[in-house]
């Protein structure tokens, strides 16, 4: 089973969710951060790392000797990524988004496989929790591609939970993108709302099961709450605000952990996805 | 020589437009004659990513040896340096202005791209 913990924008607590989650199926879990530009689920199970693998994407390399500047690979990249400069064809490797097109066109052989860092993928074990971090390279602005290798450690015979990027765009459409359920974190408040309508228009685009958490949930207004009724979203779980939660939190300390009883509460919301699915 | 000067509009009395890639107009100038090839740069305006490579590119295709511009990014900056196109950045005025101090020598060619990309 996979199931994508995603918010509309960042510091909803969709970390807190994933993680409590996670921790408290324990063994039974997989937790695959796909927040790639912030991995931060680790700040929280304190994994000890096992691998580490780098990641890369396949860009051209020009043989400037073979090469005739006949522009067919130029007038084939969509992305703008090859350009003829007087006497030479220049790569732009960051602009590449290796679609292997212009390798397909060169009637000269004349490109070469390159690769560029796209960033690392470690793995480790906390609490008989196995944990995959996606880390994108700083500098690198594609993240798409390293999310799905992250996908890639998936186990099927395990719960797996991915954390996803926060907000709407491609790299949450990456990480959310055929999972069985869409656990949507947000706050009872008038922006908290505003991007949760953005996040569910994107979870019906993709046609995705998906329920509600909503954190702080004694602070704010009643607008979640009608907006989910109206919707038809079911709210899975309320998560107030507590001094001692928010603590926890800038510790790196999960609430499952420093209270036990919220073991067996995480585990509720688990049964309630499932029936969901049922 | 053939140079070309980024524009906001299609003639020598127009003002040079200090974005490269994103100009309006290129203009490329014949410093004897006169003569100006109008390059329409709309497609890059709205280009995504990489408008000043394309810039870049079709300069070059179009013979000229200088840029003048208000700034350049680094990876335009790097497509002229291959093309051995020499870039002159922080221009204001004119086209015609900036043409008549690029043939007194009023200018010194940039050794560096002035701006960071945006990626
Ligand atoms: S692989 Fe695709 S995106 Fe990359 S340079 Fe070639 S054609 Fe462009
Ligand atoms: S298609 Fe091949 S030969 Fe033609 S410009 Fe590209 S690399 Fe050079």
């Amino acid at each position: 089973m996979l199931i994508s913990v995603a918010s509309g924008k960042g510091g909803t607590g969709k970390t807190t969710v994933a993680t409590n989650l996670a921790y408290s199926l324990g063994s039974r879990a997989v937790i695959l951060d796909c927040d790639v530009e912030e991995p931060n689920a680790h700040l929280f199970l304190h994994p000890d790392m096992d691998t580490t693998e780098q990641v890369w994407a396949q860009v051209p390399e020009v043989n400037q000797d073979a090469c005739t500047l006949c522009r067919k690979c130029v007038d084939i990249c969509r992305f703008r990524a090859l350009v003829v400069a007087g006497k030479s064809l220049l790569v732009f490797p960051e602009l590449c988004h290796s679609c292997g097109g212009c390798f397909e066109v060169c009637p000269e052989n004349a490109l070469n496989e390159g690769r560029r860092e796209l960033g690392q993928i470690e793995t480790g074990h906390s609490h008989g929790l196995e944990c995959v971090t996606g880390c994108l390279r700083v500098g690198e602005a594609m993240s798409p591609p390293l999310i799905r290798k992250v996908r890639a450690h998936v186990r099927p015979d395990k719960i797996n939970i991915i954390d996803a990027p926060p907000g709407t765009s491609c790299p949450v459409i990456a990480a959310m993108k055929g999972t069985d359920f869409v656990l949507m974190v947000t706050e009872p408040t008038p922006f908290g709302l505003h991007d949760l309508i953005l996040a569910v228009e994107a979870v019906k685009v993709l046609g995705l099961p998906h329920g509600l958490v909503i954190n702080r949930s004694d602070m704010g207004d009643e607008k979640v709450r009608d907006y989910a009724q109206k919707e038809n979203i079911p709210i899975l779980m309320e998560i107030p605000y507590d001094r001692a939660i928010a603590e926890s939190y800038s510790k790196g300390k999960l609430i499952a952990e420093m209270w036990p009883e919220w073991t067996d509460i995480f585990q509720e919301l688990f049964q309630k996805i499932q029936s969901c699915l049922a | 020589m053939k140079i070309a000067v980024t524009s906001r509009g299609k003639d020598l009395q127009a003002q040079v437009d200090p974005r490269f890639g994103r100009a309006a107009y290129i203009l490329v100038v014949d410093t004897e004659t006169l003569a100006v090839d109008v390059l329409d740069n709309s497609e890059n305006v709205n280009a995504f990513k990489g408008a000043g490579i394309q810039a870049a590119s079709l300069i070059s295709d179009k013979g000229a040896e200088a840029l003048l511009t208000g700034h350049c990014g680094p990876n335009a900056f790097k497509t002229l340096e291959a093309a051995g196109v020499k870039v002159v950045n922080d221009v204001q005025g004119t086209i015609e202005g900036a043409v008549t101090n690029f043939k007194n020598g009023r200018y010194s060619y940039a050794e560096n791209a002035d701006v960071d990309g945006h990626w």
